[in-house]
């Protein structure tokens, strides 16, 4: 590392100045007050507002603990993690965001790149493309669902628009079929943008060098993606899938303004996090919550551990 | 000719996503302008448009609409300036000063950014009602004061930036704190402007936790406010929107405006 630098102090232009006491160098790297003292209010905020409710959570999640009575609570072990295995409303909480990510990612992953590949090429209007289809990810989620309940209302434009085509309209949202289906497109529809940004910076990273011996080849736009483009973008969808996948098993804010936090029709959209929330601030049994909690954190440690591994050193000191 | 049908085609593409994320946009623009029988008619003559949504909604003595929208700026200023500035000591003292304990400290701070928001829900709830803090500014601000994403990020800026200048400043007899303030921040504006952008309107946005926290409609914020605004006035979808509208907005104007700076920004701390 000093070797590229050839102008690290050397003691003839340090001369002019204050003459230099021998423990400078090591004042200027190492400083323990100081080093102390810039991350004085992050150590203090993090333990008292992060770290210290991560570990209580632990701890309630083996307790029987309502927060209307704390003094009633007590520790019930692994009752609580048991309880999920018979929760039928869990379960159904559970299946409904399974299938909510699984519909929800590959469509995402797929329009997401098909859309950088558009605003990457050489079309008119470039940041105008760039920013339509980003827009919908600016958007508060409240905003927009109450903009997609408009749209999915028995009288709205979206049963308008299909009895053009002869399909017959109904209410999307009150629909005990149609209801989470609507909040998958809507979903895909919300966060599409940036994922799209993601696959923008990958292909801008691919070197246009080996495009440009493919087509000395005679390969063809198709061929190249094939050959070039999609195997060079594979860290890339490797790291949207899993974050698509967290996001979508972390969904809350959609379900409860659509279902007024109850998650219907019939528990129809009612997901996990949704599910947890209720359990918590409705039944107010807490230790239970917290569980679920874990659950949810289990699920998302094992998909960011199996992402690092794959991206190896690039987050590590 | 098969090159010709193909950029045809592309164009529909193009066009036809576009229309897709902007129509919602205009279709809710349009019926926030209807009066209350024309909602549902689909097309409503210029002449017959009015702004009094907009006006009912700053006014009405049914929701404090206006109060809502200054607890969202006032929240989201606070909390995006408190993170500007811990986010950026601390990613600077981990990328620049040896201290015992930094790699625990650095390692803890990756760590934690796995944990989703959701586990400690419940133990925040609990602990800011025992200090009192629940429906109040405090509780909306301070806990969000810090966050471990921004400090990677700025750590990750930091260690990017060469080292002879803050050297030099050091020799000429600027304290730590002085090199930090004027020499180091002036040279972070990229990455404080992503930074500031991120937490603007991940605030602005954000739903579960004022949803929580705040329990009189004095204290709502914006999305908040929106949500109950749907509940117990479901038809007049007219005034709901224009309320969309108004959080909305504002959001599409810092995009549009900074919007090299929001690109970047994502595309280099998505992929970290």
């Amino acid at each position: 590392m000093d070797m590229d630098h050839p102008r690290k102090p050397q003691p003839a232009p340090l001369s002019r100045m204050q003459p230099p006491s021998p423990g400078k160098k090591t004042r200027w790297t190492s400083d323990p007050v100081m080093g102390y003292l810039f991350t004085l209010p992050v150590i203090a905020s993090l333990s008292v507002f992060l770290i210290g409710p991560i570990l209580y959570a632990f701890y309630l999640s083996f307790q029987q603990f309502t927060f209307l009575n704390p003094d009633l609570s007590q520790f019930v072990g692994w009752d609580n993690y048991m309880r999920l295995l018979q929760d039928e409303r869990f379960h159904t909480a559970l299946k409904n965001t399974s299938f909510y990510s699984l519909g929800v990612v590959p469509v995402q992953v797929s329009i997401a790149l098909l859309l950088a590949l558009i605003v990457n090429s050489r079309i008119r209007g470039k940041t105008f493309f760039r920013v339509a289809y980003f827009l919908p990810t600016v958007t508060s989620t409240v905003a927009v669902s109450v903009m997609f309940l408009f749209l999915f209302k028995r009288d709205g434009l979206v049963n308008a628009l299909l009895s053009f085509f002869g399909v017959e309209g109904r209410s999307w949202m009150l629909d005990i079929d149609f209801a989470l289906p609507s909040i998958m497109l809507m979903a895909v529809w919300t966060t599409v943008g940036q994922f799209m940004v993601i696959y923008l910076a990958g292909l801008q990273d691919i070197p246009s060098d080996l495009y440009e011996a493919a087509e000395v080849d005679g390969a063809g736009p198709f061929r190249q993606f094939w050959h070039i483009t999609l195997p060079l973008l594979k860290p890339t969808t490797f790291f949207i899938v899993v974050m698509s996948i967290i996001g979508t098993f972390q969904v809350f804010d959609q379900m409860y303004v659509i279902s007024k936090g109850e998650g219907g029709p019939l528990d129809s959209t009612l997901t996990v996090v949704l599910y947890l929330y209720n359990v918590a601030f409705k039944d107010f049994e807490m230790g239970y919550a917290s569980a679920i909690a874990f659950f949810l954190f289990a699920v998302i440690l094992v998909l960011t551990l199996v992402q690092r591994r794959f991206f190896g050193e690039e987050t590590r000191m | 000719m098969w090159n010709r049908l193909l950029r045809i085609l592309f164009y529909i593409v193009v066009v036809g996503y576009a229309c897709l994320t902007l129509g919602p946009f205009l279709w809710s623009i349009y019926t926030t302008f209807k009066t209350t029988p024309d909602i549902n008619r689909l097309w409503v003559p210029l002449s017959d448009l009015t702004i009094a949504n907009y006006v009912h909604i700053i006014l009405s003595d049914q929701y404090p609409f206006a109060r809502w929208f200054l607890n969202s700026i006032v929240v989201a200023v606070i909390v995006t300036v408190g993170n500007l500035v811990f986010n950026s000591m601390a990613g600077y003292a981990l990328a620049r000063i040896d201290f015992p304990g930094r790699t625990v400290l650095f390692v803890t701070i990756l760590a934690v950014m796995m944990v989703p928001g959701q586990v400690i829900l419940v133990p925040m709830y609990i602990l800011l009602s025992n200090l009192d803090w629940i429906n109040s500014y405090a509780g909306l601000t301070v806990p969000f004061l810090v966050q471990s994403f921004g400090i990677f990020l700025m750590r990750q800026f930091f260690l990017s930036v060469p080292r002879e200048l803050e050297e030099a400043a050091f020799l000429d007899g600027l304290s730590r704190w002085g090199t930090f303030w004027r020499i180091v921040m002036p040279l972070a504006k990229p990455a404080l402007a992503a930074q500031t952008i991120f937490i603007f309107m991940g605030n602005w946005n954000s739903f579960m936790w004022p949803n929580l926290l705040a329990s009189t409609d004095d204290m709502y914020t914006l999305p908040v406010g929106l949500n109950t605004l749907y509940g117990e006035y479901d038809a007049f979808w007219n005034s709901i929107l224009a309320g969309a509208m108004f959080m909305t907005v504002p959001v599409i104007i810092v995009f549009i405006l900074f919007q090299r700076h929001f690109i970047k920004g994502i595309s280099t701390t998505g992929i970290k």
